[in-house]
């Protein structure tokens, strides 16, 4: 059992919580480092795969996890980033200038969006965000002078001065680089200010309007940072495929990014990675399941969405705080070994229609 | 010629909207009496259409009788959902119970794919409408389209008298407007709440099958319900005079934008109509923005 003591307000926000911590994360980073010479080319780009889409993760984590704003519209910003990227880098732009431009570009749409957004709460955002999900891939597909409409466009790899990002081998490094910085803002935007905004507007509109929140601004700072770090997403996942078209950038990729904070566990930065590597990781475990199973079942098409809706739907009605409460709990039940109560993390029910709060 | 031209696509917009402002009438009263946004909606509808399908190509049923049957099934179905699925989660935040039903969405559609004689195939079956047009002067128009404005405008009517005329309808009523009070009047909100999902889930399978001569039947048609999410949105999500209207709305401008404005505009003129008219009213057309208590 681990007693806290704390004797300033800096110690409170730490980006470490304990000194243990920070060794863990550095063995972590050093483990993912030493892998790909370990692994073959198959799982390396598994791995680039999972470190883009933790991007992806964290921006919506910073959006629907933190600041309590549902969007089904993230596919579009991830679709922005993309072209952005790949058209600057066409135009001659190097790619260390044209990634962080996509990351902007995303935002200032973000921006665009939030605007009538911070008005709309709960279905009726989600809503109006599948609506600018189908405007970007509409206009992808018909803007062909920049875009190429439907024919979709092809990435040149990336490259920082004379190194070339062209194996998935290096491609790995490059993608763990921009995944551990992304991380590290978003940490450090939780514990700044803006952070702690977010989070109060998450949970009570109204007491953090009261102690001087204001909503439209933090609402549209969410917004745009979100954006940001799905737009370089984006943008290493245009070059890493090296082909983008209109037609990848559909809407129900965005329930897919949903369905990685969800089963990864709102509200934590952690879940945020977890979620999608379990999500992207589980087609590979059912291909190789697939193997064992009998061919009438195995020869299904349909096996992979059905384990991914059941995994949504289980995973909600059984394990609602996700990966990481999972991992919470296991944690908790050691740590306070013979005194474990069950109902510590039981959920508060809320009846919605009776008190609005 | 111009105005033959523009009656025809006007009735066929009215009659796509008829379908938009089914679905979204389902949706507004699933809302309305239990909080939940259903993304699963469009999958109900999808096996309503392939359950009439079915009884029409495979049992030879008559197609009132399918439609009965494809009524009947979701409607057990909507029961089954509420049982299995939503009841333990009653309370929870709202987009948790929305983001279950979009997982529903891909088990029910990975399940029609596995359905043997269904799978990923597109299919159709004939209605006693097919084929049929009423004309007069110029003026084409199919049967079915008829068919579909004439059962739309009498669901609302039978739908408009179960509110106003029946206890079930009032206990549903009262719980939409607050569940707690509704429990001390001695009305069993959860049997309301299934019956809600019952009655939404067969306006679901209800219009599966009238929209199957239109869209055809396979396993993506449940996707045809994201274009009714505007017109639910539109008419101001709790109320349903707004549904029906906002269902119309989409309808016709979609359909005159698909006729008029260049190829691509026809699949977002729906949605930019939602983003101006949030704009200017964030609660949309009919809705009723309801104030905080703290």
């Amino acid at each position: 059992m681990r007693f806290e003591l704390k004797r300033s307000y800096w110690e409170d926000i730490k980006i470490f919580r304990y000194r243990s911590d920070f060794r863990w994360y550095m063995a972590l980073v050093f483990l993912l480092l030493v892998l790909p010479v370990f692994v073959g080319d198959y799982y390396i780009s598994q791995f680039n795969v999972v470190f883009i889409y933790s991007i992806v993760s964290v921006g919506i984590m910073l959006l629907t996890g933190f600041t309590g704003q549902l969007s089904l519209g993230h596919v579009g910003f991830f679709g922005i980033g993309s072209y952005a990227s790949a058209i600057l880098v066409a135009k001659g732009i190097p790619f260390l200038l044209a990634m962080p431009l996509a990351g902007l570009m995303a935002a200032a749409i973000g921006i665009l969006v939030a605007l009538p957004a911070v008005r709309l709460s709960g279905m009726y955002l989600a809503i109006m965000t599948i609506g600018f999900a189908f405007i970007v891939e509409e206009v992808l597909a018909r803007w062909e002078s920049l875009t190429n409409g439907n024919m979709g466009m092809v990435v040149e790899p990336p490259s920082i001065g004379p190194i070339e990002f062209d194996s998935e081998f290096s491609f790995y490094y490059l993608a763990l680089l921009i995944l551990i910085l992304s991380l590290f803002a978003a940490r450090n935007i939780l514990r700044s200010p803006t952070g702690r905004a977010m989070i109060s507007i998450r949970d009570s509109e109204v007491a953090s309007q009261a102690i001087g929140v204001n909503l439209m601004k933090f609402k549209a700072i969410a917004f745009a940072l979100s954006a940001f770090f799905t737009g370089i997403a984006g943008s290493l996942s245009a070059h890493k495929l090296s082909f983008i078209s209109p037609e990848s950038f559909n809407f129900l990729e965005s329930v897919k990014y949903l369905a990685m904070i969800i089963i990864g566990g709102l509200g934590s930065l952690h879940g945020a990675v977890l979620g999608a590597a379990f999500l992207l990781f589980l087609p590979g475990v059912i291909i190789a399941v697939k193997e064992f199973l009998p061919h009438a079942i195995a020869s299904q098409p349909g096996l992979e969405p059905l384990l991914m809706g059941l995994v949504i739907v289980l995973f909600i009605l059984f394990e609602p705080m996700g990966l990481y409460g999972r991992w919470m709990k296991i944690k908790h039940y050691f740590e306070f070994f013979p005194l474990y109560k069950k109902d510590t993390f039981k959920r508060v029910k809320s009846y919605y229609k009776a008190e609005k709060h | 010629m111009v105005l033959v031209e523009f009656t025809q696509t006007v009735i066929t917009g009215v009659s796509v909207g008829c379908i938009y402002a089914l679905v979204a009438l389902g949706l507004v009263i699933l809302f309305k009496a239990t909080e939940v946004f259903s993304f699963v909606h469009g999958e109900i509808m999808m096996l309503g259409a392939f359950i009439a399908f079915t009884c029409i190509t495979f049992f030879h049923m008559s197609y009132i009788l399918s439609f009965l049957m494809a009524v009947l099934v979701t409607g057990l179905l909507g029961i089954g959902i509420e049982r299995l699925t939503v009841r333990p989660l009653i309370g929870q935040p709202v987009f948790v119970i929305a983001i279950l039903t979009i997982g529903l969405g891909y088990v029910f559609r990975a399940f029609v794919s596995m359905v043997p004689q269904w799978g990923t195939e597109t299919w159709g079956f004939k209605t006693p409408f097919s084929d049929q047009y009423l004309r007069s002067g110029e003026l084409v128009i199919a049967q079915d389209l008829v068919f579909i404005i004439v059962c739309t405008v009498l669901l609302i009517l039978v739908l408009a008298a179960f509110f106003r005329f029946t206890k079930a309808g009032v206990a549903l009523r009262a719980t939409s407007q607050n569940q707690l009070a509704a429990v001390y009047m001695g009305i069993g909100v959860n049997k309301v709440f299934t019956l809600t999902w019952a009655i939404t889930a067969a306006l679901g399978g209800i219009a599966g099958v009238l929209v199957s001569p239109l869209t055809f039947v396979h396993m993506y048609m449940g996707l045809f319900v994201i274009k009714a999410f505007p017109a639910a949105v539109l008419g101001g999500f709790s109320s349903i005079p707004g549904a029906i209207v906002g269902g119309l709305i989409i309808g016709v401008a979609e359909s005159l934008s698909g006729f008029y404005l260049p190829e691509g505009w026809k699949s977002v003129t729906p949605w930019i109509i939602l983003i101006l008219i949030l704009l200017v009213r964030p609660q949309g057309l009919f809705g009723i923005q309801e104030k905080k208590k703290v």
